[in-house]
C-alpha cells in the first residue's frame, strides 16, 4: 500500500468550499459553491459544457481567485497544503510543450519534487515511488520513451501517474476519462476504488455518467451553482440531472434510447 | 596560400596566439561566458523566450552609458536597466490590451534609442563600437573580474534551481500545484538573463548576445531528448564556438563577435542538416520504410 501524506485526523473534511464565488473579468461562473468532503470517498462533478466544473478545480487548487467564499484542504489554506503535498490535480488540458526534451520516467518524477530537497536529488524512495506509479497506470515499459512519442491516452496515464507519485491525499482529476480507452478506463476505475480504501479523497468530473454511478460515492451537480450534492443513490435523479442538463430528457441523459438519429 | 597551407600547424595556431596576454584574457572570457549563456539558452529556447532575449540584451545599452558616466562598474547599470525593462513588459502587458510581442519590440527599441542618445550626449571615453560589437580582445583585468562574478552568479543560480526551472519550463501548473512560487522563478530567470546579457555583452556586444543566448540551446536540442544532456551539449557547443571564434577572429584579423557567433551559426546548421534523429538528412530517409 502507497504511503499517503496524511495530515489529517480522519473525522474532519479533505476538501471544504463554502460558498465559492469565481468570475472572469465580471462574468460569473460560479457562485455559492459548497462542498465538504471526507477522507475515502470518491465524488463525482457533473454539470454541462461551461457549467463551471474546470474553474471550480482551479479555485480549489488557487489557481484562480475566487472573489468571496472559503476553502481548506485537509483543514489547511491552499497555499500550504499544497506545499505540504496534500493534494495532486490533473487538468483537463496539461498545455504542455509536447516536443519538450523529457522522458516519461522524468515527467513523473516530477510529481516527487515537492518532497525533494532544494536540488531536487532523488531519492530511493523516490524512485520506487515512480516507478510503483508507472506500474499502476501500465507504462513501465514506455518509461524511457520521451513524453512528445507518447498517445493521447498515454500521455493522460503519464500525467496521472505522476500525480500518484505525489503520493497526496486528495486528487483532483478534471475530466480523467476523455479520450481513454475502455481498457484503460476499468483500469483507472479500479485504481481509484483502491485510493478511496486507502483513504484518500478523489474528486472527478466526468461527462459520462455511467462512471458516475459506477463508482462515484458522492455526486455533485452544478451549473454556476452546485445544484444538488450527495450520495449518488439519492441525487443521481433522472429530475436532478434534467435540471442539470437544462430541460433536457432524462432517458436521453441516462441513455437508454438512441441519443441521435443519424438517418435525420 | 599554398605556401600557407604547407606551414599550417594545427599546434602552433592554437599555441602561438596564447603568447599575449590579451589573448589568454580573451580566450577565458569568451569560453566561460559562451559556457554560461549556453546553460541558460537551454531554459531560454525551450521557455520560447528569445524575443525575451533580444530585449533585455538591447534594454541594458543606456544602463551601461550611465554606469559609466557616474563611474560605476557597468555590470550593475545594465543589470538595472535589465531587470527594469522586463518590469515594464511586465506591468505594460498587465495594465493594457497590446499584445507581448508588441510590447516586448516595442520597450527594447525604446531603451535601445535611449542608450544610443546618452552616447551621443554624454562626452565620455565610451567607445560606442565596443559596447555594440563587445571588444574580447581589448578586454581590462577590471572587466574580466566583474564577467568571472557575474558568471559565477549565474552558474550557481543555475545550478541550484536547475530542476525547477526546468519543470518551471515544462508545466508551471505543476509547478504551483506541488507548492513551488512559480512567481519567484519567473523573476529568478529575468534577472539570470540580465545576467548573461550583461557577461554575453563582453564577447559579442550587445546586437549579438542574443545568439549567445538561444543558438547553443537550440543545436543542443535538435541533438537529444534528454534535457541533461542537452544542458551538456549546450555548454559544450557555446564553448568551444567562443574560443575557436576568438582564434579565427585573431588569424584572420575580422570582427570576434561576428566570428564567434558565425562559428555557433555554423554548428547549428551542422546539426540542423546531419543531427542523428532531428536532422533534415535523417528525416527524409526515414520516410521510406
Ligand atoms: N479564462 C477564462 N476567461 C474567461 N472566461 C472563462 C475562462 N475560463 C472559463 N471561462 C468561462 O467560465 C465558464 C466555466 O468554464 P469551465 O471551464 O469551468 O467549464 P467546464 O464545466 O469545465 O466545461 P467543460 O465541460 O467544457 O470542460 C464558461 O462559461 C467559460 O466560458
Ligand atoms: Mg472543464
Amino acid at each position: 500500500m502507497d504511503l499517503i501524506n496524511d495530515h489529517s485526523i480522519d473525522d474532519f473534511c479533505r476538501i471544504y468550499a463554502e460558498e465559492i464565488c469565481v468570475d472572469y473579468n465580471g462574468t460569473v461562473a460560479l457562485y455559492d459553491a459548497s462542498l465538504q468532503l471526507k477522507s475515502g470517498c470518491i465524488c463525482g462533478l457533473v454539470g454541462m459544457n461551461g457549467a463551471g466544473k474546470s474553474t471550480f478545480f482551479k479555485a480549489l487548487m488557487g489557481f484562480v481567485r475566487p472573489s468571496r467564499g472559503k476553502i481548506r484542504i485537509n483543514g489547511l489554506d491552499v497555499p500550504t497544503a499544497q506545499r505540504e503535498q496534500a493534494v495532486a490535480y490533473v487538468p483537463q488540458n496539461e498545455g504542455i510543450d509536447c516536443s519538450f526534451p523529457v522522458s516519461v520516467w522524468e515527467v513523473v518524477m516530477m510529481g516527487r519534487y515537492g518532497s525533494m530537497n532544494l536540488l531536487r536529488v532523488p531519492r530511493e524512495s523516490d524512485r520506487k515511488a515512480v516507478w510503483h506509479a508507472l506500474e499502476r497506470v501500465e507504462l513501465i515499459d514506455l518509461r524511457k520513451r520521451p513524453i512528445g512519442a507518447l498517445s493521447g491516452g498515454q500521455r493522460k496515464r503519464a500525467f496521472l501517474a505522476r500525480a500518484i507519485a505525489q503520493r497526496a491525499s486528495v486528487l483532483l482529476l478534471d475530466e480523467p476519462f476523455s479520450g481513454v480507452d475502455v481498457r484503460t478506463e476499468k483500469l483507472m476505475a479500479d485504481l481509484f476504488l483502491q485510493f478511496k480504501n486507502e483513504g484518500r479523497t478523489i474528486l472527478i468530473s466526468t461527462h459520462d455518467l455511467s462512471h458516475v454511478r459506477d463508482f462515484c460515492d458522492l455526486v455533485v451537480l452544478i451549473n454556476k451553482t452546485v445544484l444538488a450534492y450527495g450520495e449518488t443513490s439519492e441525487v443521481f435523479t433522472p429530475e436532478n440531472l434534467t435540471m442539470t442538463f437544462g430541460g433536457m430528457s432524462p432517458d436521453f441523459l441516462s441513455g437508454s434510447t438512441p441519443a441521435i438519429d443519424l438517418n435525420t | 596560400m599554398n605556401e600557407f597551407l604547407a606551414s599550417f600547424s594545427p599546434i602552433s595556431w592554437l599555441v602561438d596566439p596564447l603568447s599575449h596576454d590579451f589573448m589568454r584574457r580573451a580566450l577565458m572570457v569568451s569560453g566561460l561566458v559562451g559556457g554560461v549563456c549556453g546553460f541558460l539558452s537551454c531554459y531560454m529556447t525551450l521557455k520560447g523566450w528569445a524575443l525575451m532575449g533580444d530585449a533585455v540584451s538591447h534594454a541594458v545599452m543606456p544602463g551601461v552609458v550611465v554606469a559609466y558616466a557616474l563611474g560605476l562598474p557597468f555590470s550593475i547599470g545594465a543589470f538595472v536597466f535589465g531587470v527594469g525593462s522586463v518590469a515594464l513588459i511586465g506591468f505594460v502587458k498587465q495594465k493594457s490590451r497590446v499584445k507581448e510581442d508588441t510590447i516586448i519590440g516595442l520597450v527594447f527599441t525604446g531603451f535601445f534609442a535611449l542608450g544610443l542618445v546618452l552616447v551621443s550626449k554624454i562626452k565620455s571615453n565610451i567607445d560606442l563600437m565596443h559596447i555594440l560589437f563587445g571588444s574580447p580582445l581589448g578586454i581590462s583585468l577590471s572587466d574580466v573580474r566583474q564577467t568571472i562574478i557575474i558568471s559565477g552568479i549565474v552558474v550557481s543560480i543555475l545550478l541550484i534551481f536547475r530542476r525547477d526551472l526546468m519543470l518551471y519550463c515544462f508545466d508551471p501548473t505543476h509547478a504551483r500545484s506541488i507548492g513551488i512560487n512559480t512567481g519567484l522563478l519567473h523573476y529568478l530567470l529575468l534577472s539570470v538573463l540580465s545576467l548573461a546579457a550583461v557577461a554575453g555583452l563582453q564577447t559579442v556586444g550587445i546586437i549579438l548576445v542574443v545568439a549567445m543566448l538561444i543558438t547553443p540551446g537550440a543545436t543542443a536540442y535538435l541533438l537529444t531528448d534528454r534535457f541533461d544532456r542537452m544542458t551538456f551539449l549546450a555548454i559544450i557547443s557555446s564553448s568551444i564556438s567562443s574560443i575557436l571564434g576568438v582564434y579565427i577572429s585573431y588569424w584572420s584579423d575580422i570582427e570576434t563577435g561576428g566570428s564567434i557567433v558565425l562559428v555557433q551559426t555554423a554548428i547549428f546548421l551542422f546539426a540542423f542538416l546531419f543531427a542523428p534523429r532531428y536532422g533534415l538528412l535523417k528525416s527524409q530517409r526515414s520516410i521510406s520504410p
